[in-house]
């Protein structure tokens, strides 16, 4: 896991890992949290041609430094937007194609990807009843998806308890013959790694290792048996005017602690 | 909850649709709503959520009410704890992410008091908007393969007879009421939102019977020299109720932000034993204020004012 002496945080490392991912120009579908730091923080370091999108409406806004929203519903949301459409309209901005890139967090996936945010243990007696999916499943059924989670042995599962947002499904082809013939998952950012999913299996697989990251760690963390190539990458580490502009985002640390 | 399209015709006909005051009090509007009845609520999340109306429902100790909305805050918790509500219908529940999970919402949902049934956003979006069309489905090409879709009873998949595709229909969803919060109107109900517009429209079509509350009554005058504003027409409208600070202590765009400090005691309050804390939340603020301007000075002036800056802090751009 992260040392203690490392100059930032793991929320920091998987804003500056999955930012790095946007190109300028895209259209990014983004939750609250870590998916809009990381595609703000994208906005300004590198592609300041990003366009956002929030569920609750909002098409194209700018954040304020310190006023980051809690929900992607409110009215800070909305600043500097270039328009508010409802919520039916702008999910279906994904499904009719405008979207290159969704961007989300997750409590718990696996190997092919699926998202789970419903049940911690089976649906029918729960050990934890979670918020559910929102527009997860909308986002990851529709385009491609980049999804931002600390990368633990609890969250990162065999199969998931329920399966909230698809992702490869069981592997292979069962994503496009169960019907959803676009989108998928693209990558899996992580404290640890960055993952990629096999061509022909669907199966998670590490692209790039933060600096000082071992295999071994990612092995460990992980609760299955994930691939990992021999020509696996080494990512630069976050640097001084990425670390400064996140924290100047969220200078009360709500979600970068 | 997918009417007989004739039946629902024959309702909506049965209305006085005709340009007539619509305005009457909570405790008048409460009527309007039966036992049994399913209700959707505009807004989203905390935002422009119609918290006066939810306050006067439960006050008026409504039975067996089913409700859906496109996401659910702490009005969901309100109207498990209350007893009113035991079935709610949305794509996501908990207070707000900064919050965490809602504790009152795990209590009532993991002893199986009560039910969150969890759909997609997009497909209860899209089953309001089959509701405000008159018509009983929507495709949508999402949720397939998914749990979501697996857990729930009521979808079909078909292969479209032009293309060929899969695709999962949801069926309409004709609320028997909705309730709406807007920051002004006119006493006939045309309604101008001003901000983000959730999907406070095909709630509204969608709806068998429309309770609008509003933070300002406006005039008839106002609202034709600005048509272009109204958002909810007056058709809809069934009454129309001047509450001001409607929605606190959520946010109601560009006159109040969420009551952060009162959100953040209410968490406080639910957090360790969820039940309890949330009787005591009830008493304190939803049975023992005689009227609505009291339960406002249990909120207190002070927030009150940092939330209407904060606010009003929209515009300043």
């Amino acid at each position: 896991m992260m040392s203690e002496e490392l100059p930032y945080s793991a929320s920091e490392m998987l804003s500056v890992m999955s930012g790095r991912l946007l190109t300028d120009g895209q259209t990014v579908f983004a939750g609250v949290g870590i998916p809009l730091l990381a595609a703000t923080l994208a906005q300004r370091i590198h592609g300041p041609g990003i366009t956002i999108l929030f569920e609750g409406g909002t098409l194209g806004p700018f954040v304020v430094p310190g006023e980051l929203p809690a929900s992607t519903n409110e009215q800070r949301c909305t600043r500097r937007a270039n328009m508010l459409l409802s919520i039916t309209d702008v999910l279906l901005l994904l499904q009719r194609g405008y979207v290159d890139v969704g961007f989300m967090g997750g409590a718990q996936i696996d190997r092919y990807g699926n998202l789970n945010s419903s049940f911690i243990g089976s649906p029918e007696n729960p050990s934890v009843r979670l918020p559910g999916t929102g527009g997860g499943n909308d986002i990851s059924s529709l385009t491609q998806m980049i999804v931002a989670i600390k990368h633990e042995k609890r969250r990162f599962v065999e199969k998931v308890d329920f399966v909230t947002s698809p992702g490869f499904l069981t592997g292979n082809s069962t994503r496009h013959d169960t019907g959803l013939i676009s989108g998928g998952m693209y990558r899996v950012v992580t404290d640890l790694a960055i993952m990629g999913f096999d061509e022909m299996t669907k199966s998670m697989k590490v692209e790039a290792l933060h600096p000082g990251v071992t295999a071994e760690e990612v092995r460990d963390n992980t609760g299955f048996d994930i691939l990992i190539g021999k020509d696996v990458s080494v990512t630069k580490a976050p640097t001084d005017e990425e670390l400064s502009v996140l924290r100047h985002l969220d200078p009360d640390r709500v979600y970068i602690a | 909850m997918t009417q007989n399209y004739l039946d629902l015709r024959a309702a909506t006909e049965a209305r006085d649709r005709s340009l007539r005051s619509k305005v009457m009090t909570l405790e008048k509007a409460t009527e309007i709503v039966q036992d049994g009845d399913h209700i959707a609520i505009g807004g989203c999340t905390a935002s422009r959520t119609p918290l006066a109306m939810i306050w006067a429902l439960i006050r008026a100790k409504k039975n067996d009410l089913s409700i859906s909305r496109s996401i659910v805050s702490t009005e969901g918790d309100l109207l498990f704890g209350s007893g009113i509500c035991d079935h709610i219908i949305t794509s996501w529940f908990s207070q707000g992410i900064v919050w965490g999970i809602s504790k009152v919402m795990r209590s009532y949902t993991e002893t199986k008091r009560a039910k969150f049934e969890e759909w997609s956003h997009m497909s209860l979006g899209l089953r309001y908007r089959a509701g405000a069309m008159g018509i009983p489905f929507m495709p949508t090409r999402a949720m397939m393969g998914s749990d979501v879709a697996n857990q729930l009873e009521n979808l079909r998949e078909i292969e479209c007879p032009f293309t060929g595709d899969k695709l999962l229909l949801v069926p309409a969803l004709n609320p028997d009421v909705a309730l709406i919060h807007v920051q002004r109107c006119d006493e006939y109900g045309n309604a101008q939102i001003d901000g983000l517009q959730f999907m406070d429209l095909d709630l509204a079509m969608a709806a068998n019977k429309v309770i609008l509350t509003t933070e300002n009554i406006v005039s008839n005058d106002q609202i034709r020299r600005r048509p272009d504003q109204t958002k909810i027409p007056f058709l809809t409208v069934d009454a129309v109720v001047e509450v001001p600070y409607g929605a606190a202590p959520h946010e109601c765009y560009g006159m109040y932000e969420p009551f952060f400090k009162h959100m953040d005691d209410y968490a406080d309050l639910t957090k360790d034993d969820p039940d309890n804390g949330v009787a005591k939340y009830l008493d304190r603020y939803y049975y023992e204020p005689s009227n609505w301007p009291e339960y406002l000075s249990l909120l207190g002036v002070e927030q009150m004012l940092d939330a209407t800056r904060r606010g009003r802090s929209i515009y300043d751009v």
